[in-house]
C-alpha cells in the first residue's frame, strides 16, 4: 500500500512514462517473487507433509487390507509364511524410548541445575558445549562405537553383576534375567539416553534461565535452601518446558535408527527381560527393507513406517503445543 | 525452650545437608555428560587415528575378504550426494523461510504453515528414505543416488526454512519501514536489505543443515545403496561414507573395522568442524539446533528477555 503512493505520484513530465514502466515492471516482478515463494512456504507446510501420509498409505496399503489394525496387536512376524504382526517392534521402540527417556530425564535437569546455578561463569561455556556436542556426533557413530566398546563392555562387566545380584529378587527378578550379551534393550536405551540428553537439556536449562530473578530471590529470602528454590520454584514454575524439551526428546529417540539398528538386535520379539534382543520399528525398516522380497512383505515395513511417522508427528504436535503455552505465558511476543 | 533450638537448628542442617546432596548430585550429571563424550571421542580418536592411511583415499574398495583399498568411492560418493542435496535443500529453504518471515508474519494461516514446517525438522529420517523409496527408486527399477540427494534435501528444507525465518525475524523492523518509505517493492526490500541484513545467520543454518545431513545414514540405505566401484553419476547407486561404515562395521573382516573407525574418524571430524565453525559465526548457536529448531524459540525468548 505505502509503497502504490510513493512511486506512483502523478508528475506531468516525460519521467512518468518510465515511472510507470518501473512500477509496473516491480509489480510484476514482485507477484511472481511472492508466488514462487509461496509455492515452497505451501509446500514444506501442507504438501509434503501430507503427500509424505498418503504415499506411506498407498504403500501399505496391501498390508493395511491383509491384517487391519489387527497388525497392531499381531506377535508374529514371519516373511516366509507371510504372517506379518506389528507389535513387537512398535512394543520395543516404544519400551527403548520409556527407558532412555527415563534415564536421561534426571541426568539432564541435574545438568541444567549445574550449569545455570553452580558452575563458575567462565566454566558454563564449556558445560554447554560439551553437553551439546553430544547432538552433533551422527547416530552411525553412536551405533558403531557402541558395538565395538560399549556392548562388550556391558557384555563382560555390568549385566553379569546386574543378573547375578537382582535375577533373584522377587517381583521384579524377571526384569534382569537373560544371558549376558549386550545386544538388548539395556544397552541400547543407555546409548539412546545418551544421544538424547543434549537435547533435554538443552530446553531444561533455556527454561530455568527464564525465571525472573525476582522469583527465586523471594524464595532465598524466606530462607529457602539452594535445592529447595529449584526442587519448589524454579522446577514446578518451568514445568511446561521441561515437558515440551521431554516431548521432543521422545520424538528424537524413536525415531533414531542406526545407533538403534546395531544395539538391539533385530529379534522380532517382544523381549521378556532388558537382557533380551528386540527389534524396534526403525530397526525392522534399517535391516528389512532391501531384502524385501514380497510385496506382502515390503507393504508391511511401509505399515510400520507409517505407524512411526503419525507417532512422531503428533507427538511433536505436543511438543510445539507445549512451548507455544510457555511463550504465551511469558507474554512474549516473537518479535 | 534448648531443646526447641536445638530442633530448629537440627532441622536446617539437615535441610542444608539435602541441599548439599541433591547439588552434588546435579554436578556429578554434568560430569557424567562430559565423561561420555570424552569415552566417545577418544575412543574415536585413538582407533580412527591407528587406522588412517592415504590409501583410504585414493584407492577404491577390493572385493569383499581381499585385504587392503581404501574408501575412496564412498568420500566422492558421500560429497556428490550432500553437495546435490545442500543445493535443493537450502534453495527451498530459504525460499519458504523468506516467505514465513517476510509474507506471513501476520497471517494466521503462514504462522501454521511455519508451525508444520517446525513439526517436520523431526520427521524420523528412516521414513524420508522410504519415502524417497516409494516415489523414485521402485519406479525406476534400481537404486539411485539422486534419491539420496532428493531424501537428505527433505529433511534439510525444514532446517534451513525454519533457521531463515528466525534469522530474518531478527532483522529490525525500521529498516524495513525505511525501504518503503523509498518506495521499493518487498522483493527490492528482501534482496536488497533484509536478506542482506540476515545473510550470517542463514548461512549459519545453511551449515548447520549440512553437519545435519552430512552425518546421516537412514535415508541413505534405501535410496542411493551402495557401491563397491567409483561412481560419479547420480543416477546410478553410489556409496557414501555413512552407510559404508554401517556396511563394514556389520561385517566379518578385521580390516573393515579398521577402516570403518578411520572413516569415521574423519566423518565425525568433519561435522564437529561444521557445527564449531556455525558456532563461532553467531556465539549462541545451539548444537541441537538443526535437529529441533523448537527447542530455539525458548532461546530467543530469553536473549529478549534479557534486553528488556
Amino acid at each position: 500500500m505505502e509503497r502504490d503512493s510513493a512511486i506512483g505520484v502523478e508528475v506531468s513530465l516525460p519521467v512518468s512514462q518510465r515511472a510507470k514502466e518501473i512500477k509496473r515492471n516491480g509489480k510484476l516482478v514482485e507477484t511472481i517473487f511472492r508466488t514462487s515463494l509461496g509455492f515452497w512456504a505451501i509446500f514444506l507446510g501442507i504438501i509434503f507433509p501430507v503427500a509424505a501420509f498418503f504415499i506411506l498409505a498407498k504403500e501399505s496399503w496391501l498390508s493395511i487390507k491383509r491384517f487391519g489394525f489387527g497388525f497392531i496387536t499381531g506377535t508374529v512376524w514371519d516373511p516366509v509364511a507371510l504372517i506379518f504382526g506389528g507389535l513387537p517392534a512398535i512394543y520395543g521402540t516404544l519400551l527403548i524410548t520409556f527407558l532412555a527417556v527415563l534415564i536421561a530425564t534426571p541426568i539432564s535437569i541435574g545438568i541444567s541445575i549445574f550449569i545455570t546455578e553452580l558452575a563458575p561463569k567462565w566454566f558454563k561455556p564449556i558445560v554447554t558445549g560439551a553437553v551439546e556436542l553430544l547432538a552433533a556426533i551422527p547416530s552411525i557413530i553412536y551405533g558403531m562405537w557402541g558395538f565395538f566398546v560399549f556392548v562388550p563392555f556391558v557384555a563382560k562387566y555390568v549385566e553379569p553383576f546386574l543378573i547375578g545380584n537382582f535375577s533373584h529378587l522377587p517381583i521384579i527378578g524377571f526384569v534382569f534375567n537373560g544371558i549376558p550379551s549386550g545386544i538388548d534393550a539395556f544397552t541400547t536405551s543407555i546409548v539412546l539416553s545418551v544421544m538424547i540428553i543434549p537435547f533435554m537439556a538443552s530446553v531444561a536449562k533455556d527454561s530455568f534461565n527464564m525465571v525472573p530473578p525476582i522469583v527465586k530471590e523471594s524464595a532465598y529470602g524466606l530462607g529457602a535452601t539452594k535445592w529447595e528454590v529449584m526442587r519448589r520454584v524454579v522446577i514446578p514454575y518451568t514445568a511446561s518446558g521441561i515437558a515440551g524439551g521431554l516431548i521432543l526428546a521422545i520424538g528424537r529417540a524413536m525415531g533414531e535408527t542406526m545407533a538403534v539398528t546395531f544395539l538391539a538386535g533385530n529379534n522380532p520379539q517382544i523381549p521378556k527381560s532388558l537382557f533380551e534382543p528386540l527389534t524396534t520399528i526403525t530397526v525392522a525398516l534399517a535391516n528389512q527393507f532391501t531384502e524385501a522380497d514380497t510385496d506382502l512383505y515390503l507393504s508391511s515395513l511401509y505399515y510400520l513406517a507409517i505407524i512411526l511417522f503419525v507417532i512422531s508427528f503428533f507427538v511433536l504436535v505436543i511438543a510445539k503445543l507445549m512451548v507455544l503455552r510457555l511463550e504465551k505465558r511469558w507474554k512474549v511476543k516473537q518479535i | 525452650m534448648e531443646g526447641k533450638a536445638d530442633m530448629r537448628r537440627n532441622v536446617i542442617i539437615k535441610r542444608k545437608i539435602i541441599s548439599r546432596i541433591f547439588l552434588t548430585i546435579s554436578t556429578l550429571a554434568a560430569i557424567y555428560g562430559i565423561f561420555w563424550l570424552f569415552w566417545i571421542l577418544s575412543d574415536l580418536f585413538i582407533n580412527g587415528f591407528r587406522y588412517i592411511h592415504p590409501s583410504l583415499l585414493t584407492e577404491d574398495m577390493n572385493p569383499a575378504g581381499v585385504e587392503g583399498g581404501g574408501l575412496r568411492a564412498a568420500f566422492v560418493g558421500h560429497l556428490i550426494i550432500t553437495f546435490i542435496a545442500t543445493i535443493m535443500g537450502v534453495t527451498v529453504g530459504i525460499f519458504a523461510g523468506i516467505f514465513f518471515a517476510e509474507y506471513g508474519r501476520d497471517s494466521r494461516f503462514v504462522q501454521a504453515l511455519r508451525n508444520v514446517t517446525d513439526i517436520m525438522v523431526s520427521t524420523p529420517s528412516i521414513v524420508m528414505g522410504a519415502l524417497v523409496y516409494a516415489i523414485l527408486v521402485k519406479p525406476v527399477g534400481h537404486f539411485i543416488s539422486l534419491g539420496g540427494s532428493i531424501a537428505l534435501a527433505l529433511i534439510m528444507m525444514p532446517v534451513i526454512a525454519i533457521t531463515t525465518d528466525e534469522m530474518l525475524k531478527l532483522v529490525p523492523g525500521m529498516m524495513r519501514e525505511a525501504a518503503y518509505a523509498l518506495g521499493a517493492y518487498r522483493w527490492q526490500i528482501i534482496t536488497k536489505v533484509t536478506l542482506r541484513a540476515a545473510k550470517v545467520g542463514i548461512l549459519t543454518g545453511v551449515i548447520l543443515g549440512i553437519a545435519r545431513i552430512t552425518g546421516e545414514t537412514a535415508p541413505l540405505l534405501f535410496t542411493s545403496f551402495n557401491n563397491n566401484f567409483f561412481e560419479t553419476n547420480i543416477l546410478k547407486p553410489m556409496a557414501s561414507l555413512t552407510v559404508t561404515v554401517f556396511q563394514y562395521t556389520s561385517g566379518p573382516y578385521d580390516y573393515w573395522h579398521e577402516q570403518a573407525w578411520a572413516a569415521s574418524l574423519i566423518l565425525t571430524m568433519g561435522v564437529l568442524l561444521l557445527s564449531i565453525i556455525a558456532k563461532i559465526i553467531i556465539s549462541g548457536v545451539s548444537f541441537t539446533a538443526p535437529f529441533a529448531p523448537i527447542l530455539r524459540s525458548l532461546s530467543f525468548i530469553r536473549k529478549f528477555r534479557r534486553e528488556e
